[in-house]
């Protein structure tokens, strides 16, 4: 498994020292690589799944996200960007009262957190959120 | 491996109707370390997280979680069960260092 | 029938016709070199309900100069629009005349000449006289404050707030929201609010742990036969602009999902008018009106904003109402049937000189200051020039800062925070402790010192104008650009994030900043838990003593271009 070992960003103690800028090409070929992981190889289509995500993260360290998608027997939730890019995978089981899932992830920097499902029929959705990340601290 | 006081805590109402979708809130309390932190030293702190979260209502699972270390300290669990007879709700926090966090909740279904 | 649509259309043109008639009376009243406290009052009071809006105080007690800004863009659609609209740009769209009283309170155009034949503006005593007569004519008005009154000034840093708190419940707020307020911690606030006789609102504050709502949302006031609901909207950046350390059990947000809920949730109890008070911003309250739907009347804030006249979104009416204690809003309604059928509206210019203290504020206010009464008056110099902060980018009180963080803590460059708050003074003016805290007094002035290569000073910067330019307004946090010392730069406002910012020029040595290589660097109003270093207003005072007077020229090493 590669994991970059980008360093992390301390967000909340970031004061007006550090700098936050996203490093899209390579949290895209990471992207590929952990979606693949997933899917066994298979290319993700479009489908009921959503992600709710805040625009702009008040707090890198704790970035409230919710998952739903009817029909899905699992749910994965990726942050390509962090040094651990993997957040968690929800399976839902007979009791589940729907296919939907919040929790609170971190994110080091700004980028498009992924979701990634597995419906029942055994094929793959995707879906994603751009969360702005930001240093912030300039009063108003 | 340092012990957690994990102190989970859950929010399930007391009655549904039977059949009915219920919201279920879980909170704990974990640093979540995620192996990637410097110290003061410079020294690199060791992996340290809940690794698993399972909700089950009367034995029957309502969601089974695997967490890896890019969840937030503290991890919040929000989802929805379906109850079809009054029982109780087992949650379990799984923790690399091998304690298990328990908390249920009963439910009346009428 | 007539829809109510029709009724604010024609309502609006009415005051839109009342506005350059007025600035015509002002204009005389320049000439006369005279203004009376009954035409400030004038006003023919209409419908049943009326609203009094004051924000943005920043626990300014006394009356002060505040300069307007002379850039202030907007990004995306607002660029070219009220409140963006500066000097003669403004006083052309609204058709003010451009010595009268009105250009001066709300443009910076000939602000030292026209200074002169106005006086200063603000005052709680003044304020308290302005209230006070609505309330005669009116005496179940509704006042609302907008936040941001209790921070911003000695006394108020030295007693957690407590005197502007005092003074506020003196003044017979009904309802107020929030942003700096946190900055005193959120204990602190809790404190507060539990013993406050009005409605602390934040239907937008939720605790971090279960997402649950932690204050009043909305209260509702039976006025005039009418049931009036005001809904309080928080600064929703206050995690991202101020340090979320010191409320870290708090989440923000604008939660436009639950505004719209909140309207849905008081109309369906009855509310025949929905009043959101709000620390949103001008842009972000201009959005979130066209895309929340059964607003009437936002209550704008956060931006300092000053306009003559609402600026109507679709049916809901944006009210802007300064800054400082410059200006008082009075809003008068006709609410019936839930519904609002018209306005009228006038933004109260609080001239200092025409209007009498009133006297018990006037003594509220000197026993709250008389504890510092010694600190406050101690001249540590003098200014030749105009200092100023207000605007998109560095004001010469930030230019003053900046030098002072330099040279004060041996630094190659300064950084400063681009908040909106701090008044100016005038050429020859004295410089008292006071007026220092005045433009720097927070709970985390702590004046730091570090290493910062030409690459992490570049992202900074280029991390804030992204903040300030983003084309969409939910995008928006925090204040203006921050300040630089020593540090020259062309700034794109228009172009994406990481392209904005080029031509970074170390000013000392006339090259381009090295983004490879450390710098000193000095600044202040860190969000990090634990920064170390003397307060700001001690830097700034050492050196202000030091030069005995100070005279600052416009910045000239920044270059802005649009488009």
């Amino acid at each position: 498994m590669t994991i970059s070992r980008r360093r992390i960003l301390a967000v909340a103690s970031a004061g007006l020292a550090v700098t936050l800028m996203p490093l899209p090409a390579q949290a895209a070929t990471d992207a590929g690589d952990l979606i693949a992981r997933f899917t066994d190889g298979a290319t993700p289509g479009e489908g009921p799944l959503t992600i709710s995500a805040p625009q702009i993260a008040e707090n890198g360290n704790a970035v409230g996200v919710e998952v739903a998608c009817p029909g899905a027997r699992s749910i994965r939730i990726l942050a390509p960007a962090n040094p651990n890019p993997e957040v968690c995978t929800v399976h839902f089981g007979p009791r589940a009262g729907s296919r939907t899932l919040s929790t609170r992830i971190r994110m080091a920097e700004t980028m498009d957190v992924i979701a990634l499902a597995e419906m029942e029929d055994g094929g793959f959705v995707q879906a994603s959120a751009r969360v702005r990340v930001t240093i912030g601290g300039c009063g108003g | 491996m340092e012990r957690i006081d994990a102190r989970p805590r859950v929010r399930v109402p007391r009655s549904a109707s039977p059949g009915e979708v219920v919201l279920i809130r879980t909170l704990a309390n974990h640093p979540m370390e995620n192996g990637e932190r410097l110290d003061s030293d410079g020294e690199r702190v060791a992996r340290h997280i809940i690794h698993r979260f399972i909700c089950t209502f009367n034995g029957d699972t309502v969601i089974e979680m695997e967490i890896e270390p890019s969840l937030a300290a503290n991890p919040f669990i929000e989802f929805e069960a379906e109850v079809p007879e009054s029982g109780t709700f087992h949650f379990a926090w799984h923790d690399d260092n091998g304690d298990v966090y328990e908390a249920t909740a009963d439910i009346e279904v009428a | 029938m007539i829809s109510r649509r029709h009724f604010l259309q024609a309502s609006l043109a009415a005051s839109a016709l009342l506005g350059p008639a007025a600035s015509g009376q002002w204009g005389r009243l320049a000439a006369q070199q005279r203004l009376s406290q009954s035409d400030l009052l004038d006003f023919d009071t209409f419908g049943n309900v009326t609203l009094i809006h004051l924000t943005d105080l920043h626990a300014q007690t006394q009356p002060i100069w505040f300069r307007e800004a002379s850039v202030k863009l907007g990004g995306g659609d607002a660029r070219g629009q009220p409140p963006h609209l500066v000097g003669e740009d403004f006083l052309a769209h609204y058709g003010l005349e451009r010595t009268s009283a009105m250009a001066h309170a709300l443009t910076h155009v000939e602000f030292e000449a026209l200074g002169q034949a106005y006086g200063r503006m603000g005052g709680l005593d003044r304020i308290a006289t302005l209230v006070g007569a609505i309330r005669a004519d009116r005496p179940d008005a509704l006042l609302l404050d907008g936040g941001d009154t209790w921070h911003g000034s000695l006394p108020a840093l030295r007693t957690d707030g407590q005197d502007m708190v005092n003074l506020m419940n003196a003044l017979g707020v009904d309802a107020m929201t929030s942003h700096w307020e946190f900055t005193l911690g959120a204990d602190r606030v809790d404190q507060i609010v539990s013993g406050l006789p009005f409605a602390f609102l934040g239907q937008n504050i939720f605790d971090t742990d279960w997402n649950e709502p932690v204050y009043e949302p909305y209260r509702l006031f039976e006025r005039g036969g009418a049931l009036v609901a005001v809904i309080g909207q928080a600064f929703p950046y206050t995690p991202i602009a101020n340090p979320a350390w010191m409320f870290p059990d708090l989440s923000f947000g604008i939660r436009e999902a639950r505004m719209q809920a909140m309207v849905e949730e008081v109309r369906a109890q009855g509310a025949d008018l929905v009043v959101v008070l709000s620390h949103n911003g001008f842009d972000v309250d201009r959005q979130m009106a066209a895309r929340v739907q059964g607003i009437d009347v936002i209550l704008t804030g956060h931006t300092h904003d000053a306009l003559p006249e609402p600026l109507l979104v679709g049916q809901t009416l944006l009210i802007a109402s300064g800054s400082n204690g410059k200006f008082v809003t009075r809003l008068d309604l006709d609410v019936r049937d839930g519904q609002m059928l018209g306005f009228r509206h006038r933004l109260i210019p609080v001239f200092a000189d025409a209007i009498d203290p009133d006297p018990e504020m006037a003594a509220l206010v000197a026993a709250e200051r008389a504890p510092f009464a010694e600190e406050l008056a101690e001249v540590l110099g003098h200014t030749d020039s105009l200092l100023y902060r207000r605007g998109n980018f560095n004001g010469t009180w930030d230019d003053l800062i900046c030098t002072a963080l330099m040279e004060e803590r041996d630094a190659e460059i300064a950084l400063s925070p681009g908040v909106r708050w701090g008044p100016s003074l005038m050429p020859g003016d004295p410089i008292t402790r006071e007026d220092v805290f005045n433009v720097t007094a927070m709970t985390y002035g702590q004046a730091y010192r570090r290493q910062m290569t030409g690459a992490e000073i570049h992202g900074a910067m280029e991390d804030i104008a992204e903040n300030l330019f983003h084309p969409d307004p939910y995008f928006q946090q925090g204040g203006d650009m921050v300040r630089v010392g020593g540090l020259g730069y062309r700034i794109a406002v228009d172009r994406p994030m990481g392209e904005r910012i080029t031509g970074l020029t170390h000013l000392a040595s006339g090259e381009a900043l090295d983004m490879d290589r450390a710098y000193t660097v000095a600044g202040w109003a860190s969000v990090t838990e634990g920064t170390e270093g003397p307060q700001i207003w001690d830097v700034v005072s050492d050196h202000i003593r030091k030069q005995g007077r100070v005279s600052v020229p416009g910045n000239e090493t920044i270059e802005v271009v649009t488009g």
